[in-house]
């Protein structure tokens, strides 16, 4: 493969990765004052972080059932409010043991 | 608040994201040699992107000769939601900043280090991001570098679990947030109902993910900045 090619792909890759990453951080340097946009900017997170898991987080895994036991388990320690870093290794702990499970019953 | 936020505060909150990183960079990593890559494009892919997706598409255009203009197309619409992503955390920035250091915290503006860094209380400083940041991209860069020199060191099992915990700590930001919050419930609700309309449509099912996730997220949050705009105390 050409490495002059590969290359420039990488460049332009970059650029239009980092162009809608800083405009918007270079442009709004002063608070925005409108309440309706004030509002969206504080909801946007949780709305697209929403729409980033759900329904994906059930095809992330090797199979659905384990991917919903520890997505299940994430919903209920993080009700209880544990730490993002527990959160994440108890899900990779379930989905492993219930993997493990799985393929001694030859269900994977 | 702020005296809070310091470098390695930022560093230990950018560790359960590094972790997550972990197996999607190494899968990067393997996938770009598999598909006959040089051992040095996916690293320096990595190290220059700094995105998930994105360097996925845009390092399969590569191997399959696209032209320069379908990769960053291509790659530039996958990564439109960064622009709301940015506009949401340039309200949260230390009003006093210089761009200079704009500038450099917006290379490492990803889903995962936006989503820890709205959640903090007060204003960000930029100590705390490049904290975050290097820790978090620290994980991305050895991920892709071991994906590429040691395909085989992570079995497939270990691979499949650690697949689910950049997921994992979505839910460990958006469930306590929602549980203190009415109106962040419904946003959160509506945005998983859109999202799963584009998921399980058949026509739908085609609109990338990207754009599902501008869609899901601009809808559920306008929704929630019409009916429960914020009151004064809470800005």
């Amino acid at each position: 493969m050409n490495t002059t090619r590969i290359l420039c792909a990488v460049v332009l890759m970059a650029l239009v990765t980092y162009l809608p990453r800083v405009i918007p951080l270079a442009l709004f340097k002063n608070k925005i004052k409108n309440r309706f946009v004030q509002s969206f900017l504080m909801y946007m997170p949780y709305g697209v972080l929403a729409a980033m898991v759900f329904p994906d987080v059930f095809a992330s895994t090797a199979s659905f059932v384990s991917a919903l036991i520890a997505c299940v388990c994430a919903l209920v320690m993080s009700y209880k409010k544990c730490g993002l870093m527990s959160v994440a290794l108890s899900a990779v702990g379930v989905v492993f043991v219930c993997e493990y499970i799985l393929s001694m019953l030859g269900w994977v | 608040m702020l005296k809070n936020l310091t470098f390695s505060k930022g560093v230990r909150d950018g560790l359960p994201i590094a972790l997550g990183y972990l197996s999607v960079s190494f899968a990067f990593g393997m996938i770009c040699m598999q598909n006959g890559l040089p051992a040095w494009a996916p690293i320096l892919i990595s190290l220059t992107n700094f995105t998930g997706t994105g360097q996925f598409a845009g390092a399969d255009l590569i191997v399959a000769g696209a032209a320069f203009a379908e990769i960053a197309f291509t790659v530039l619409i996958i990564n439109m939601r960064y622009l709301l992503m940015s506009l949401s955390l340039s309200q949260k920035l230390e009003q006093k900043m210089p761009v200079i250091k704009r500038l450099a915290i917006a290379f490492g503006n990803t889903d995962e280090i936006f989503a820890v860094a709205m959640r903090q209380n007060g204003e960000l400083n930029f100590t705390y991001m490049m904290g975050l940041i290097l820790s978090a991209f620290s994980g991305w860069v050895s991920g892709t570098v071991l994906g590429v020199f040691a395909s085989s060191f992570l079995p497939a099992s270990l691979q499949s679990a650690l697949g689910i915990a950049i997921y994992a700590m979505f839910i460990a930001i958006i469930v306590p947030a929602a549980k203190e919050s009415k109106p962040i419930t419904r946003v959160v609700l509506i945005g998983v109902l859109i999202s799963c309309v584009f998921y399980y449509t058949p026509v739908l099912s085609a609109v990338s993910k990207g754009w599902v996730i501008i869609i899901s997220g601009v809808i559920s949050s306008a929704l929630g900045a019409y009916f429960f705009p914020l009151k004064e105390e809470q800005k």
